[in-house]
């Protein structure tokens, strides 16, 4: 039974294909053999239907070749304008992409699913526009000939003989949702052709003898055939998997597909391809970077990202190692990744070296258990590595925008032969000088020292020259018979082979150890660079400091010039607000980056997206979220597209994004807080004031409507007292207000101090005045150091400061009871003290009696918002001083603010 | 009542407006209302009024505009109104011309001080000064000797502390702006040296006050300047 259940992980994927599918658009593809066959038709036919079932259908492009009976069917359908593009003195008509989605329509008719667009437009290729339109939503019917499949391209070049360079990666035609065939015999085809119904006439006469032969056409519907057959099979497995039917895939093949810098890569790709369908197997394509390869000219390397970027489009997963030693890497990734067939090129050493420096392959099929391996030989060329072969290849179709050479650097390379030469020439004159003392094998030493000179010095080919030449001289002036380069003993022979192999195997090693010491190099300064900015990126505080930081270190590593685009909260992306640098990059596109942000992929030149854009977009992703957008502007795109620029470029877009996360977190974090404590406040407010605003309200409107109700019959005295109740209880109100008014602008932070040079005594003398009521008879001494202390404050606030403390002091204190206030001056501080002998402060209260709304006892009837000492606390701060309160040990609370003074006193010419 | 004083009340607010009509009516002043600038500047070319009191928050002007239009063409006393923790209006009022100013909210007897002792200096200026003696307490300056005496004793004065003193109490129960004495005793180009007016000042209180952080009557007006108080 339990055999017979899906597998949960297949359930789940289906459900995930299901639910991404559901949200796209559907795209029906009609498919033919080759054109003519009535593709457009077919298509305009079903359009019509749709329309007929009230469906909107909307024709985005069609191309009816002046066919009659095509164009008649386009009667009563909406057709979209194209996009006019002026190229090079003609008229191109292009699919409008932007309309389209700004249409919307149910249904979109694009033809010519191959077409490759006019330069400058969104997308190269129209399948790219056509994908667009399926993830907004809208179906799309479009047409496709069996020749512009991209892994069919081979075959049918090869058929034909005429190679179509529009090419649509199979993973476009795997994902369409339906296949319809348009069939029609190839006899049949060629009548139409003949009528004029395809081409005009003369046109149609050369197609017969070219592509439209008898013989082609029938490859071509065969082709076709199988192809939708295919993926008929294919839906009839999806069908069986869905349903629970067992069991055609018990393992889930896995291939990997080996790749190196030779001609075999590209065919090595198509042929994974092939097996991989035809299996229904994930696919990989590896391409192992040994340090031997890293020394390959770039022109290779770029071909090798091309066939990688061909890869990718044929629907595989790629990879590019760096290892030291390819066949270990293989074979380990193959036991990562659950590879079960790997397929390399047929070894390309042979005889000895084979033998004496060993394959991959035979290195793959004696460690790699359990995994079948396939070779793929080279067809026409046997040596299919011979390098102007395969730079010929590459240099075909070079990738967009790599086309820059980097200069070759030859002028050390001569030199070395040149040393070689003086060396051996050296090595030969001590000889000469010391022929008479040392025997024959100690002559060899010498010349063997030069060599192991040259070779760790200059390499290879002038290590081979200062053996060979060494060896030349010694059998010339050193070896019997001497001036002649015959050799009477033939052991000197083996003496001289010695020479030759020792100088080639030592310059070998040298090169090695040259070449993996650069790589190790490249390596460490790639982590160093790393480091830094993940270093700087983990101390940055804010959203500027980390685009500071990213700017800084990709301009460093990548010579670009840089930018970081984030969207304002509509989501448009907007040119950055911050203050420019070196290093930043001017007038980026922003309708390219908007681009990039919305579909959250790469753009730019050296893309597949927009390539006609001089910068590179890239999106910023974290938390699978995009937050912003790096334009880059290389100075060469090789710096950023190689396997391993664009691996650390990666890291740095990551590390990036995780820092700009980590910020915004943060921020978060803060706000909320601030939210909480905002919260608390306002509810304390609300309770305060509720209750102390209330109170004296309550007061005031019973005393004033008393007065009002009572005219006439109350007594002057009782009048008198009910106003003096409402004058009390307003001004207390007032006071009140005025504590929340100066709590709010302090905490709003608008209130900006005035510091200005006052005496103290004035200070004190100002607020001892305005309380003068308020103190009602009680003796305050005050203490102050000689002279006329002055201080650097604003003095309305510390007026204010002292105000409350002493209010809050005669609020606390037993009636009449004295107060003190004293002063000291230091160096840099004064300190102010209030002190009462009244009961004290409750124990461990001391801080708390600086928070807004609390106060010490809840007593109804010494009523205060409890703000009086916060706005202390808040003012004192402002000054950057500090406030405390204490127990006396003697009795009675202190007040304590010290207020810094970093300004020495203005000079003053006085008169005493 | 035909001689009663006139008062004119610019004032938008039209409840403060009613309780100082119907409090300075009671005192016996005849008061006119106007609830705008203009409507303010023209009452008062009109009435021909003996005070006014002005609202420093008004809808359509400036008061300080206010003060300067009335100043343009008469010396009558004005007494403003202002909202509170606004220091600096307070002076450029004063420094235009104001005589006085109250802060909102304020008590009806503390303006009925004010609108007397604003009145008396205006009729009679130097109403406290009989021949060149002003007298206060137990201060006494004599003007033409130049002689300050405390309970009769000889109190001796530095130049500055005396014109610092004189100037005060010329203008004896009035606020003075730090602007405005500085120009006085020091001269224009020493507006920017309000300390040095604190420290004479701190030095006038030493000698005159007995104790010079409680002072009887050389008061400080908090951040805006001086009063000598009568």
């Amino acid at each position: 039974m339990n055999d017979y259940r899906p597998d949960p992980d297949q359930l789940l994927a289906r459900v995930e294909r299901d639910n991404a599918k559901a949200k796209r658009g559907r795209l029906k593809i009609f498919f033919g053999a080759a054109a003519g066959v009535g593709k457009s038709y077919a298509m305009l036919l079903a359009a019509r239907e749709r329309r007929a079932e009230n469906l909107d259908v909307v024709i985005g492009l069609i191309e009816t070749h002046g066919r009659k009976e095509t164009q008649a069917l386009l009667k009563g359908l909406e057709v979209l304008p194209t996009r006019q593009i002026d190229y090079k003195g003609t008229v191109l008509h292009e699919f409008d992409i932007d309309a389209a989605l700004k249409r919307r329509p149910a249904i979109i008719i694009v033809d010519e699913l191959a077409h490759t667009n006019a330069p400058n437009s969104r997308h190269p290729k129209r399948w790219q526009d056509i994908h667009e339109l399926i993830d907004a939503g809208i179906d799309v019917y479009t047409a496709l000939n069996v020749q512009h499949l991209e892994s069919l391209n081979d075959d049918i070049g090869q058929i034909s003989g005429i190679r179509v360079w529009e090419t649509v990666p199979d993973t476009v035609f795997e994902d369409a949702d339906e296949i319809e065939l348009v069939d029609l015999p190839p006899d049949e085809l060629l009548v139409r052709l003949k009528e004029g119904k395809i081409y005009i006439p003369q046109q149609a006469q050369q197609a017969i003898q070219h592509f439209f032969r008898k013989g082609n056409l029938i490859a071509l519907r065969e082709l076709a055939l199988r192809q939708t057959a295919n993926r008929v099979d294919a839906q009839m497995l999806d069908y069986r998997e869905d349903h629970a039917i067992r069991d055609v895939w018990q393992v889930n093949e896995r291939i990997l597909v080996c790749i190196g810098p030779n001609m075999l890569a590209e065919r090595l790709v198509r042929a994974g391809k092939r097996v991989a369908v035809s299996l229904r197997a994930q696919w990989l394509v590896v391409y192992v970077e040994t340090p031997t390869l890293q020394r390959l000219s770039a022109e290779k390397r770029d071909g090798i990202l091309r066939i990688l970027r061909l890869a990718e489009q044929l629907g595989a997963e790629t990879l590019t190692l760096s290892a030291p030693d390819m066949g270990e890497a293989i074979i380990k990734l193959s036991r990562e990744r659950n590879i079960n067939k790997i397929l390399v090129g047929k070894p390309t050493r042979r005889g000895w070296r084979r033998w004496l420096l060993g394959s991959v392959v035979d290195e793959l099929i004696s460690h790699a258990h359990n995994v079948n391996i396939y070779l793929l030989g080279s067809p026409q060329n046997p040596d299919g590595d011979t390098p102007d072969a395969d730079i010929s290849l590459f240099r075909k179709r070079p990738l967009p925008g790599l086309q820059q050479r980097a200069a070759a650097n030859k002028k050390g390379y001569y030199a070395g032969y040149g040393w070689a030469v003086f060396i051996t020439l050296c090595s030969a004159g001590i000889d000469y000088l010391l022929i008479d003392r040392l025997a024959l094998a100690n002559l060899v030493m010498v010349f063997l020292l030069g060599v192991v000179f040259v070779a760790t010095r200059f390499g290879c080919g002038p290590s081979v020259l200062a053996s060979v030449l060494g060896v030349a001289i010694l059998d010339f002036l050193f070896v019997p018979p001497y001036y002649s380069f015959a050799v009477s003993d033939s052991q000197y022979l083996i003496t001289l082979l010695t020479m030759l192999v020792v100088g080639v195997v030592i310059s070998n090693l040298m090169i090695n150890v040259h070449s993996q010491a650069k790589v190790a190099a490249h390596r460490e300064r790639r982590a160093a660079v790393l480091y830094a900015m993940s270093r700087e990126l983990a101390n940055s505080q804010s959203e500027e400091e980390v685009v500071r930081i990213a700017v800084r270190h990709l301009h460093s590593e990548f010579s670009s010039r840089n930018v970081i685009l984030f969207p304002d909260s509509n989501g448009r992306i907007i040119y950055p607000q911050q203050k420019s640098m070196i290093e930043s990059l001017h007038g980026a596109d922003l309708s390219v980056a908007q681009w990039v942000f919305d579909h959250n992929e790469m753009a730019g030149q050296g893309t597949n997206t927009l390539p006609g854009a001089e910068e590179i977009y890239f999106p910023i992703c974290a938390e699978d979220k995009v937050l912003g957008v790096l334009a880059l502007l290389p100075v060469n795109l090789r710096r950023v597209f190689l396997p391993e620029q664009q691996k650390l470029l990666d890291t740095f877009l990551r590390q990036i994004g995780q820092a700009i996360i980590r910020i915004r977190l943060a921020e978060q974090a803060k706000i909320t807080q601030m939210q909480v404590e905002a919260e608390r406040l306002r509810n304390s407010l609300l309770s305060a004031i509720s209750h102390d605003l209330r109170t004296p309200l309550a007061t005031i409107i019973g005393s004033a409507s008393t007065l009002l109700e009572g005219e006439g019959q109350l007594q002057a005295q009782d009048k008198r007292d009910l106003s003096r109740v409402i004058v009390d209880e307003a001004e207390r109100m007032s006071n009140l207000i005025n504590n929340i008014l100066d709590m709010a602008r302090l905490d709003a932070g608008v209130v900006e101090l005035n510091k200005q040079w006052h005496p103290l005594e004035e200070i004190i003398g100002t607020v001892l005045t305005r309380l003068h009521k308020h103190l009602a008879g009680r003796v305050v001494k005050v203490k102050l150091p000689e002279g006329i202390p002055m201080v650097f404050v604003d003095a309305v606030m510390i007026e204010q400061v002292l105000i409350n403390l002493l209010e809050n002091a005669v609020r606390y204190t037993p009636q009449g009871s004295q107060l003190d206030i004293t002063a000291e001056m230091y160096d840099h501080a004064v300190e102010i003290a209030v002190a009462d002998y009244g009961a004290g402060i409750p124990k461990g209260r001391e801080e708390h009696l600086f928070e807004k709304f609390y106060q010490a006892r809840h007593e109804a009837a010494q009523s205060g918002v409890g703000l009086g000492l916060a706005i202390c606390r808040a003012i004192v701060e402002a000054h950057g001083g500090r406030i405390t309160a204490q127990n006396r040990p003697e009795g009675g609370a202190v007040f304590t603010f010290v207020l810094p003074i970093n300004q020495s006193p203005p000079v003053m010419e006085l008169e005493e | 009542m035909t001689n009663a004083p006139v008062i004119i009340v610019i004032e938008d607010d039209p409840p403060i407006r009613r309780f100082l009509r119907t409090g300075l009516s009671t005192q016996g002043f005849t008061v006119f209302e106007a609830d705008t600038g203009k409507q303010g500047i023209i009452e008062a070319e009109v009435r021909k009024p003996d005070l006014v009191i002005l609202d420093l928050g008004l809808p359509d002007m400036e008061g300080v505009e206010v003060i300067k239009a009335i100043r343009a063409w008469s010396a009558i006393p004005i007494i403003i109104l202002s909202a509170r923790s606004s220091e600096q209006h307070k002076i450029d009022a004063l420094d235009a011309g104001a005589d006085d100013y109250l802060t909102k909210p304020f008590g009806f007897g503390e303006l009925l001080a004010r609108i007397r002792v604003a009145l008396r200096h205006a009729i009679r200026p130097m109403e406290h000064i009989q021949a060149d003696i002003f007298a206060t307490a137990n201060l006494k300056v004599d003007l033409h000797n130049r002689v300050v005496t405390l309970d009769d004793e000889e109190v001796h004065l530095t130049p500055i502390q005396y014109r610092l003193l004189v100037v005060l109490v010329k203008q004896a129960g009035r606020v003075l702006t730090h602007q405005q004495i500085l120009k006085e005793v020091w001269g224009p180009s020493y507006q920017e040296n309000a300390h040095y007016l604190r420290i004479y000042m701190s030095q006038l209180r030493q000698k005159l006050e007995a104790d010079p952080t409680q002072p009887k009557f050389l008061l400080t007006e908090s951040g805006v300047g001086y009063r000598l108080k009568i």
